[in-house]
């Protein structure tokens, strides 16, 4: 199963739990698991988070495929000037 | 390669070589047409009263004499805008909250910052605009009020916001404050890895807030016919976005808003936000006639988003050979009136050019008296940087090591775990350190009152919602429209990928930028995202023409697809095809579009993914005129990762604006505040940009190491030139003087304070 990893603050809407295996296979199947287990995460999700998978940054992009051995980090949205 | 400012291409291509920019000749002609310089007929002129203030509560408004005096046809205050609730958004630069822009472009209950727009007037004439809104009588209730970000976070602070209660902090306070939120960032074991530090640095810095400075002021054009449709011409980093906002601000169909994008003469972030966009529009539907508005840089100043000031505490850990083993930062960032600053990239970033086991980053964001901050070329990430830099430097020092040598000891490299959390990919930071490394600038001695400084810079560039078309004429030449704003040579770099791609002369290639109502959403120019994304969505388009072109092809060849291929810009038959089919090019196929099946085209609607993190390395000399404390940019070398450059003169170009932008930051540009709260410096005599005469020629590495998700392999590259020139400078001033400077700007009076405070020590 991936490891999801959350970055910074997100932890806090998890009680304190930053490190999850989940069974998504998505990053909406991701979302949704998470948002089961922690509702408190759901709207920060739902504003917006960056998806690290393996390495690759991915934005607003529920149907991005997480292989089964993945690493995948939640980081806060990245934009630029 | 080709030479500056020709259209030949370089035997394979046009990609990579410096063809003829499209936007070139209308520029240094004068005949380009920026945000003001849109006329309607009937039009009417727009003006913004503005709070004296820095901190009042509004009172009363009272319009009625300006609403009297002959020629003024309408008058708007907050009571024009419906109030928004709490809902943050991802808009520019950063999340943003509607409920706090509808009070940036109106102020509401209170002003909050000198310059924050309390009412607004059309008129016939600028001179009865200006008369109507002295008639305006506000009666305000003067606040306290704070300006400098600590003072700000103290307890006793004057309050900004009543409902600001800090996030990121447990247990949830109970009070409001000024800090709005805390972030942070946590690798490893921040204590484990001071242990076993042989060297241990710890400093404080302080960076003042900066303005983009771009030379063409906010500018809008507003119309709105009695249905409600409505057309907006304004200069803008992305004008979806702001159509987005005008829409919800007004209440507002997206559809019927029509906003065209000007050129634009800079914006480096600060065009990423609305100013005067929604009161042109909200003027013009209550006057009825067309509304153009124009800001003057003292507006520009004292009303639209500089970036933020800062205080920064670093402190880093290396082993005696020169491993960095720990580093800690706590960021505090001025946001402005309303939350959010960028200090949650600048945590992010602060460390991220390092391979470190054990990384803690805290980042407070703070409102205070100032206008609401606005991105500025990689928003956050020059002022945590320089201070890493700074640091970096001074362990180098201590432990006796080359700074090159000890960044590439410690360089972050493909599969490098980032302090922010993932792996990165390829990267180029050793390649520009070592490109650093060889150049003979590096090499050249110095004489007294000299110095060189080094410093590296990390952004992370993004993708985003892009889309762009390519449209094949009736005589084979190519339309091709995107609809982000050309700010660093996007139209040059897609018509040289459309010209690759679909095998035509570069110059057969006519690039403009769409309104929003002639393609689907575009995010906006911003994030070095334009050419990284708009080049994907070209490739898209262009793949959808050559596949029309070979079906069409297999229709009149009555072959299979397998006998047709597109090449070198025909159509091919292959195999025993070729014995009664002759090749047909694009123009051959636009002759006859109409009987094969009418126009032809291709759409490239796409969420560009796959950015890869830019990385570059800056290499400064200067001097110090122990007299004056002016500072004289001797020789600057850039070096920096473009992936692939496009075209290798606008990455130059981004190399060289950021780097004199960074030269601007690192010593002279600051806003200046008085006791009362007021900005003493709104204009350019007083606010010093670095102008031609202060730089040398810049030079410019391109460094290539390809990204992997892009069909040509570009990174975007127009944020990361800001970012090491602070570091680099304050490193060169520390080797010319001895005095290791924390504090921005490296002005002349400073300079001259701490080489006489030297002196005086020195005698004692």
């Amino acid at each position: 199963m991936p490891r999801v990893v959350l970055v910074g603050n997100l932890a806090q809407l998890t009680g304190g739990v930053a490190e999850f295996q989940l069974s998504a296979t998505s990053v909406k199947q991701l979302f949704q698991q998470l948002a089961e287990l922690h509702p408190a995460i759901q709207p920060h999700l739902e504003e917006g988070v960056a998806v690290a998978i393996d390495g690759q940054i991915y934005q607003d992009a529920l149907f991005q495929p997480i292989g089964p051995n993945s690493e995948v980090f939640l980081l806060p949205q990245i934009a630029g000037g | 390669m080709a030479e500056n400012g020709t259209n030949g291409t370089n035997g394979q291509g046009y990609v990579g070589t410096r063809t003829i920019r499209p936007d070139g000749v209308d520029k240094v002609t004068g005949r380009a047409r920026f945000g003001a310089d849109f006329n309607l007929a009937g039009q009417l002129i727009g003006r913004v009263l503005r709070s004296p203030h820095p901190h009042a509560r509004i009172v009363k408004i009272d319009t009625s004499k300006a609403e009297a005096l002959p020629g003024v046809k309408a008058v708007i205050t907050r009571d024009d805008f419906a109030d928004q609730s709490s809902e943050f958004i991802p808009a520019g630069e950063m999340m943003m909250n509607y409920k706090d822009v509808v009070r940036n472009v109106m102020a509401r209950e209170k002003a909050l910052y000198e310059g924050h727009a309390v009412a607004a007037v059309a008129a016939t004439s600028a001179a009865i605009a200006r008369k109507a809104l002295k008639l305006i009588d506000v009666t305000y209730e003067v606040l306290p009020h704070v300006i400098d970000v600590v003072e700000a976070m103290r307890p006793d602070a004057p309050l900004l916001h009543d409902d600001l209660f800090t996030v990121g902090v447990e247990p949830k306070p109970d009070k409001p404050s000024n800090i709005a939120k805390r972030v942070e960032i946590t690798l490893g074991d921040i204590e484990a890895g001071f242990a076993k530090a042989d060297v241990i640095i710890e400093r404080e810095f302080k960076t003042a807030p900066v303005h983009q400075g771009y030379i063409e002021p906010h500018a809008a054009l507003a119309t709105v016919s009695e249905d409600g449709s409505t057309e907006l011409w304004c200069t803008t980093q992305g004008h979806y976005i702001v159509r987005a906002h005008c829409a919800r601000l007004l209440g507002l169909d997206i559809g019927k808003v029509r906003v065209t994008a000007t050129e634009i003469g800079g914006g480096f972030g600060g065009k990423t936000v609305v100013y005067l966009e929604p009161l042109a529009i909200a003027l013009s539907r209550k006057a009825k006639r067309p509304v153009k508005m124009v800001m003057s840089r003292e507006e520009v100043f004292k009303s639209s988003g500089p970036t933020s000031g800062a205080t920064v505490r670093v402190k880093m850990g290396a082993t005696k050979d020169g491993r960095f083993v720990a580093g800690f930062a706590e960021l505090k960032y001025q946001a402005g009136a309303f939350q959010g600053s960028p200090v949650q990239p600048g945590v992010m970033c602060a460390y991220a050019p390092y391979d470190m086991e054990n990384v803690h980053v805290i980042g407070y964001d703070v409102v205070s008296n100032r206008p609401k901050v606005a991105a500025y070329r990689a928003p956050g990430a020059p002022i945590s940087e320089f201070a890493v830099e700074s640091v970096v430097d001074e362990i180098a020092k201590k432990l006796g090591l080359d700074p090159i040598e000890l960044r590439l000891m410690n360089a972050a490299h493909e599969g490098t775990k980032a302090a922010y959390g993932p792996k990165f990919g390829p990267i180029g930071l050793e390649e520009t350190l070592n490109s650093i490394k060889k150049t003979e600038h590096w090499n050249t001695p110095l004489r007294k009152w000299q110095g060189r400084g080094v410093a590296s810079g990390f952004w992370f560039n993004i993708g985003g919602e892009t889309s762009a078309s390519l449209t094949v004429n009736e005589d084979g030449t190519v339309s091709l429209m995107a609809g982000t704003p050309d700010i660093g040579g996007l139209r040059a770099s897609l018509a040289m990928v459309a010209a690759d791609e679909l095998g035509i002369p570069y110059d057969k290639v006519r690039p403009i930028i769409g309104d929003t109502g002639s393609l689907g959403f575009n995010f906006l120019t911003g994030g070095s995202r334009s050419a990284f994304s708009g080049s994907m969505a070209i490739v898209e388009a262009a793949k959808q023409i050559k596949a029309e072109l070979c079906a069409r092809a297999c229709k009149l060849w009555e072959a299979k697809p397998d006998q047709v291929e597109f090449k070198d810009g025909a159509v091919r038959p292959i195999g025993s095809l070729g014995e009664k089919a002759k090749p047909m090019t694009i123009a051959d196929f636009a002759k006859v579009a109409g009987k094969t099946g009418g126009p032809i085209g291709g759409y490239g609607r796409i969420n560009a993914q796959g950015a890869g993190p830019s990385l570059g390395t800056h290499l400064v000399d200067l001097e110090v005129d122990p007299e004056t404390g002016r500072v004289t940019i001797l020789r600057y070398t850039v070096a920096q990762d473009a992936g692939k450059a496009l075209h290798p003169a606008y990455v130059e170009g981004q190399f060289q604006g950021g780097a004199v932008q960074g030269i601007g930051w690192a010593l002279n540009e600051e806003y200046v505040y008085g006791a009362d709260g007021k900005l003493q410096n709104a204009g350019f005599l007083d606010y010093r940009m670095p102008v031609a005469s202060d730089v040398p020629m810049i030079d410019a590495i391109l460094v290539e190491v390809a990204n992997p998700k892009h069909p040509y392999g570009v990174r975007g590259v127009g944020e990361t030139p800001i970012i090491p020139p602070l570091g680099a400078i304050a490193n060169a001033m520390e080797n010319a003087t001895g005095i290791r400077f924390t504090e921005l700007p490296m002005s002349p009076p400073k300079v001259l304070k701490a080489l006489r405070e030297r002196e005086a020590a020195a005698k004692v």
